[in-house]
């Protein structure tokens, strides 16, 4: 007992080491993936606080000597995205009108349609459901130019509700996905129970369903507000001067190639088209992952 | 009376069925018909056979955007499924702080891809970004002008948008090896099988509908990829680093070749129908089991 | 009087499917029907028919007289509990209870004091301003009962509403639905798969297989009686022996006679049996065949068997042998001489047994 106890306790301090070393090589890695993730986000924030003289001269990953805020001020209200200069605010301000009522919007369609789908089966349901599911995955330049057209015909062509449109459009396609997965794992009985209880169609939907929906629609909205507010293609095919979200307006105040090109300007204009979606992952980060995997896994 | 009370789920869902058959179906329909026909500014609509995929692929702007599509897709999807999955068995290791380290790793997912592009365009822009950083500490030879190298810039875009998308995949991963049954490893564990073995001859396997899942969410983010080359290179220099999105939106609307731009959302929509349909029917036949 | 239910011809398709075929049932105010058969024999299909969360493909369907071809759940005054209990999540138990109330627009009043008494009844009282998640399941069940006893309705239908229970509090629920049923008077129509029951709930039974009815009768009848080997078979446990046999006529009566288990034949003599073809299939109940001692009568046939396996259950010793090429139980007393691999004598009450037809399994006689 006593020897093989001796025999072994060198072996075993040496597996010991031996796993204390894997471990801190472990914290390493992940620490310095961490540092890979975050250098983006950090050489922004320090670039915006930055006059551009330091920015000439110093580098890329050194902190302002000076803090100053005028990039910020100037991506606000005075960067100039082509031909107009009044900032980011305007675009930031089409954004929240854009993307508040499309969210709301696709949201209570999608609720509608997912208990449909999941609780009042009927013949063409499914396939209705693998239209919608197909629909998902469709690249958006396929719709592009009829979109044009039909937006036109319809007269709101370059508008925001026209954006509003387009969004809930092609946005119904996740909503109904979501609420149909939630929605299908309630049993039917509770369903026929409320039937029986004489509640109709409505009535079960706002008195039983919509009450068990919070953690879903909490999902959804963070979903349908992440993908329309960081929306590029339909702001940038859709929209014209006055309509611009805020994505289409970043991209003009960095690419626009008059004048000196204000480097601390750019990043302070687009952390502050970030700060929406960033705010709510910060905030909600669980239910925004939950949200990715369920657009992902199909349960 | 009775009809309407009967007939309330399939009124309710109506509405939705008929745009989705005119906003997508209809779209896709009208989008193929015009890849038919000569149309320039304006559509047109008498068929011509397939002079516009002729067209298509004898133009040299298109041949590199569509070869960098699958190199552009080939290397984001396999890199960031790698990167995702190491990532992944790294922090299931009873880390201290996970929660911490895992919102770091995934926040770029909530960004623009117009954001993620500025960004990276200032990091990588030879004067004043990496490359002068470097020949600042003293290296006064070190070159890193990817962004303005047509050979190279693609490989700029591939950087930021594993940079956007790996931790995503590390999330969808550590959900797969946390939902391994925990028996199963315990008798593995009593078996006295190294850790190692246990993920790559357990865990791993058992994981595969969640590699299909991530392959098919990025495959779709590569093709539908266009804020993020707009941002980060505008499809330069030149057409180096044109995508069939890129190519696509510049015959529509700077262009004003509305044929050409009809034909290449056409091939962009076959490229994915062929990944994303075998995927759904799989999906919807094991569910109608 | 009119029945309360009363179902003519009924069939239900699904496609081209046939899950319910030619149901015809009725029944009377204060009947306890139940439905029994095993799962996928189309029992809960009829309930849901009756409560029409279905609609019936052909034949009729009446309640209180009234036809039901046209009439949606809620105008039928039924009430009904679910195995799932379906309880509204989000709501507390007293809304549970008075959501049907609210949703027809009945005076508060009156759902106060109708809710007070199901309460009281049910014992429940403390549980009202609960969650269903916060309740046990025997709680849930009450709850359950409470939402379809406050409505008295003028039939009670249930859909297997105690398979979610262990087995202790299935047995109390279930002496608690019955004295509820006695108490009230009310008509129910209830579905299990649980023949025990069946036997202990219903005043008239019907048995299902295959969407087809295979007997309807009290208790009783289904028990000494079964239409067939399927509810022979299904009805009772252990189950009914079935055991081939050959007839043959002698004067009033017939010989049956039955291959024992060492090459020996049993000869067994049926004073009443008349008409029986010569290949037949008798049908034993476990507890019809006897040891020395436990019944005389002149029914009673003594046989020697071999006794291959003794079970001791506490009050009953249960004893396997072999007739017939099959393995029969007899179901003896607790003080039995049987050992295992010795010859018992057993004697076989022919009063009690059935005969069935081998090909078709019909009941003879």
């Amino acid at each position: 007992m006593t020897d093989t106890a001796i025999a072994y306790s060198p072996a075993r301090s040496q597996g010991q080491i031996m796993k204390l070393v894997l471990r801190w090589l472990l914290y390493v890695l992940l620490i310095t993936f961490a540092l890979f993730y975050l250098a983006p986000l950090f050489v922004m924030l320090t670039t915006s606080l930055k006059t551009l003289e330091e920015i000439r001269t110093g580098d890329l990953i050194s902190l302002p000597r000076e803090v100053t805020f005028d990039a910020w001020r100037t991506a606000w209200s005075g960067a100039c995205t082509g031909i107009q200069c009044e900032g980011v605010r305007p675009f930031f301000w089409n954004s929240v009108l854009i993307a508040f009522p499309a969210v709301i919007l696709s949201t209570l369609i999608g609720a509608m349609n997912g208990y449909v789908v999941a609780q009042w089966q009927f013949k063409g349901a499914n396939i209705f459901f693998a239209l919608l599911l197909f629909g998902c995955f469709i690249p958006f330049q396929v719709v592009l130019l009829p979109m044009a057209r039909m937006l036109g015909l319809m007269g709101i062509a370059g508008t925001i509700p026209g954006l509003i449109f387009v969004h809930v459009v092609y946005g119904l396609g996740f909503t109904t996905l979501f609420f149909r997965n939630y929605y299908v794992s309630i049993p039917s009985e509770l369903v026929k129970a409320a039937k029986v209880d004489g509640a109709g169609f409505f009535r079960i939907f706002w008195s039983i369903f919509l009450p068990l929906s919070l953690p879903i629609i909490v999902v959804t909205v963070i979903w349908q507000f992440t993908q329309i507010w960081n929306d590029f293609l339909f702001g940038v095919s859709f929209s014209q001067a006055g309509t611009q979200p805020v994505t289409v307006a970043l991209n003009n105040i960095v690419n626009s190639t008059t004048g000196v090109k204000e480097y601390n300007v750019d990043m302070a204009a687009a952390i502050i088209a970030a700060l929406p979606t960033l705010i709510v992952y910060v905030i909600a980060g669980k239910y925004f992952v939950r949200g990715l995997t369920a657009g992902s896994v199909k349960g | 009376m009775q009809f309407l009370e009967r007939n309330l789920p399939k009124i309710m869902l109506a509405p939705s069925f008929v745009a989705i058959l005119i906003f997508v179906y209809g779209f896709i329909a009208w989008t193929g018909w015009v890849s038919l026909t000569r149309s320039r500014l304006m559509p047109r609509y008498e068929i011509d056979g397939l002079i516009q995929y002729q067209r298509l692929f004898d133009s040299l702007r298109w041949d590199t955007a569509f070869g960098n599509l699958f190199l552009f897709g080939a290397l984001f999807i396999g890199i960031s499924m790698i990167l995702g999955l190491v990532l992944a068995i790294f922090l299931d290791q009873n880390i201290r702080a996970e929660g911490a380290i895992r919102t770091i790793y995934l926040y770029p997912m909530a960004l623009s891809m117009i954001v993620t592009g500025t960004a990276w365009k200032w990091i990588l822009n030879p004067g004043l970004g990496l490359e002068a950083m470097v020949r600042s500490w003293g290296y006064e030879d070190f070159t890193f002008d990817w962004l303005v190298n047509s050979d190279m810039a693609i490989y700029t875009i591939v950087i930021a948008a594993i940079w956007q998308s790996s931790g995503f995949v590390m999330a969808l991963f550590l959900a797969g090896l946390r939902s391994v049954d925990g028996e199963i490893i315990k008798a593995a564990q009593i078996d006295g099988i190294p850790t190692w073995r246990v993920y790559s001859a357990i865990i791993i396997p058992s994981m595969a509908p969640i590699f299909l899942s991530a392959f098919i969410v990025l495959a779709h983010l590569a093709i539908k990829s266009f804020d993020l080359v707009i941002a980060l290179t505008g499809g330069g220099p030149g057409f180096a680093t044109d995508l069939p999105a890129t190519y696509m939106f510049s015959m529509a609307f700077s262009r004003g070749d509305i044929g050409q731009a009809a034909s290449s959302a056409m091939v962009m929509m076959g490229v994915v129908f062929a990944i994303v349909v075998p995927y759904l029917y799989s999906e919807l036949r094991a569910k109608n089991d | 009087m009119a029945p309360i239910l009363d179902i003519k011809g009924l069939y239900k398709n699904y496609g081209s499917a046939e899950i319910l075929k030619d149901i015809n049932v009725s029944i009377e105010q204060g009947d306890f029907l139940v439905l029994v058969g095993p799962s996928g024999c189309g029992k809960s299909t009829l309930l849901n028919c009756i409560a029409g969360l279905e609609p019936i493909s052909g034949g009729t369907l009446s309640i209180g007289g009234q036809d039901m071809a046209d009439v949606s759940p809620k105008d039928r005054d039924i009430a009904m509990v679910f195995q799932s209990y379906a309880l509204y999540p989000t709501m507390t138990v007293a809304k549970n209870i008075t959501f049907g109330m609210k949703v027809r627009g009945i005076d508060q009043a009156v759902q106060d004091e109708k809710l007070a008494r199901v309460a009281e009844q049910l014992q429940i009282k403390p549980l009202l301003n609960r969650k269903p998640s916060q309740l046990s399941g025997g709680q849930r069940q009450r709850v359950a009962m409470g939402r379809a006893l406050v409505r008295d309705p003028k039939l009670f239908l249930f859909d297997e509403p105690l398979s979610n229970l262990d087995a202790k509090l299935r047995v109390e629920m279930r002496t608690e639905i019955k004295a509820l049923h006695q108490n009230l008077g009310a008509t129910m129509v209830y579905v299990t798969h649980d023949q025990i029951e069946a036997m202990t709930l219903a005043t008239k039974i019907v048995v299902m297989k295959g969407g087809v009815i295979q007997q309807i009768g009290s208790p009783a009848e289904i028990y000494n009686r079964p239409a067939n080997m399927f509810v022979a078979d299904f009805m009772g446990s252990p189950a009914m022996n079935l055991i081939p046999a050959k007839a043959k006529a002698n004067g009033t009566g017939s010989y049956i006679e039955i291959a024992g288990s060492n090459g020996e034949n049993i000869v067994l003599k049926d004073e009443s049996a008349t008409n029986l073809p010569s290949d037949v299939i008798i049908g034993v109940r476990p507890e019809d065949i006897l040891e020395e001692g436990m019944r005389a009568g002149k029914s009673l046939q003594k046989a020697e068997c071999h006794v291959e396996m003794v079970e001791p259950a506490g009050a009953d010793t249960f004893v396997g042998i072999k007739l017939g090429g099959k393995p029969v139980t007899a179901r003896l007393g607790a003080e039995t001489k049987a050992q295992a691999g010795k010859p018992l004598e057993l004697a076989f009450d022919l009063a009690k047994v059935s005969y069935f037809e081998p090909q078709t399994g019909e009941r003879l006689g």
